[in-house]
């Protein structure tokens, strides 16, 4: 996640330096060359701390700095919640809001200096105002961030949710459920006939259950509130990488943990099959335990991601040619409008989709782990790919 | 010397946008026939819909993160440059 997080700043930095390189490109050339340069990394790195330069839209920067994670929760305008942060450094523990930093316009005194440079808290020389590299290396960030927000408030939601169900299901025993159990009654249904049976087989499917409800219904809920653009909303949750990592960590663990002999045994040497051709085969299936966690992951993440940033480059759109001329950014955005409203119906659709893909994919993954290999009528076949 | 930067650069960006393009292409094709597929089944057996429905989805979803990983590669070939 970190990685790539700094992937994308990265990229982000290189967006606006080419962006700065090419309106400086038409600077008189009579200028000392080196000053220049100076001074164009300086508006450079104005522009990244505060983006209120009056330059260009960027929509690549916009679209990126909303899909990333970041250390407040942006509300509108230019109000946002400041969120905790947690700072690990080898003098000790570091507690502060992330409103210290005032959107990066200003650094925090802690064990060290403190700033927040590119949504990335870095260790910060204010007299030459450069980044002390070295000792970034050795502070961890354990912040409160967006995305760890939208976790626990998820969580809470979640919680809240169940727990009542729950107490309305064993309260309506017998009788028609109500209320919010008659929403979330058929869905637990719908996963334990749709998904869990017919791809753990009818014995064994229960003692899945709990894991494939609580991912089913985390991956949904979150993927909801993803779509919601104001404040309960509107984190990019599910569509961080770490986030889809631990989910598929999951089923990576709990298939080892679950798969009985006959699962090792098609994964090491494939009963019936030939010598010569197992040296080629068994590599392959080791590969493959790991290749579908691997991509369990990338599915989620790219989806949900992909989703965020249709509907940040249609609105984008409309800056971009707003720029051109107001008249065209207005015509434009109605267009936008009706695009996005399309899209959100879509991703409404996706949200459920990568849910159900996401919980369907584990529980064949799980069913091919334990299925014994002589039933025929519990027989799952164990060769997706 | 900027010139030859940018255009270093935009070809890069090019053949990520290129390598999207072909795995977009690619994936349309496997999901189209997924989805054609199970239309004419359907059409045979209209019983059978629940079962066809899910057998989709899943091998839809299984070309789609064949997709993806050229989504992402494309993603990083643009980003680690």
């Amino acid at each position: 996640m970190a990685n790539k997080i700094n992937i994308f700043k990265q990229f982000l930095v290189l967006v606006s330096i080419f962006a700065f390189n090419t309106v400086w490109a038409y600077e008189p050339i009579d200028k000392d060359p080196n000053q220049s340069e100076v001074h164009e990394e300086a508006t450079a790195e104005k522009h990244e701390a505060g983006h209120e330069e009056a330059g260009k839209f960027n929509a690549g920067k916009t679209i990126i700095e909303h899909v990333a994670d970041a250390h407040d929760w942006h509300l509108w305008g230019h109000t946002s919640i400041p969120l905790p942060v947690i700072l690990k450094t080898d003098k000790g523990f570091d507690f502060f809001l992330s409103s210290k930093f005032e959107h990066g316009h200003a650094s925090y005194q802690g064990n060290y200096n403190y700033r927040l440079h590119e949504g990335n808290i870095v260790v910060y020389d204010d007299l030459t105002g450069t980044v002390d590299e070295e000792a970034t290396a050795k502070i961890t960030d354990f912040s409160i961030t967006k995305n760890v927000a939208a976790m626990l408030l998820s969580m809470f939601l979640m919680l809240w949710m169940f727990i009542k169900v729950a107490k309305m299901a064993t309260k309506n025993r017998g009788k028609a459920p109500s209320g919010l159990q008659s929403w979330i009654e058929p869905l637990v249904v719908f996963v334990r006939d749709d998904v869990a049976k017919p791809s753990i087989g009818e014995k064994r499917y229960e003692k899945f259950m709990p894991f494939l409800l609580t991912v089913f219904f985390f991956i949904w809920i979150n993927n909801l509130l993803g779509l919601i653009p104001i404040f309960p909303g509107g984190a990019n949750l599910t569509g961080s990488i770490s986030v889809a990592l631990v989910l598929a960590a999951f089923t990576l663990v709990i298939t080892f943990v679950v798969a009985n002999k006959h699962y090792w045994q098609h994964v090491f040497a494939m009963p019936g099959v030939p010598i010569p051709v197992l040296i080629i085969l068994t590599p392959i299936e080791i590969l493959g335990l790991f290749l579908r966690p691997f991509v369990l992951m990338i599915r989620l993440f790219a989806n949900i991601t992909a989703g965020h940033i249709i509907a940040l480059a249609f609105f984008s759109l409309i800056f971009i040619f707003g720029e051109m001329h107001a008249g065209l950014g207005f015509g434009v955005s109605i267009l936008s409008l009706v695009f996005t409203v399309f899209m959100g119906a879509l991703e409404l659709l996706v949200a459920f989709l990568q849910a159900y893909v996401f919980t369907l994919l584990s529980a064949i993954y799980f069913g091919a782990a334990v299925d014994e290999g002589h039933d025929v009528h519990n027989h799952v076949d164990d060769h997706h790919h | 010397m900027l010139s030859s930067v940018l255009l270093e650069a935009s070809l890069t960006y090019g053949v990520a946008a290129l390598g999207a393009g072909v795995a977009a292409l690619a994936a349309g094709i496997g999901i189209g026939r997924i989805g054609g597929s199970a239309l004419e089944s359907i059409a045979r057996q209209p019983e059978a819909v629940n079962d066809i429905r899910s057998s989709m989805i899943l091998a839809a979803a299984l070309v789609e993160g064949a997709a993806f990983f050229a989504m992402v590669i494309g993603l990083l070939v643009v980003l680690i440059k």
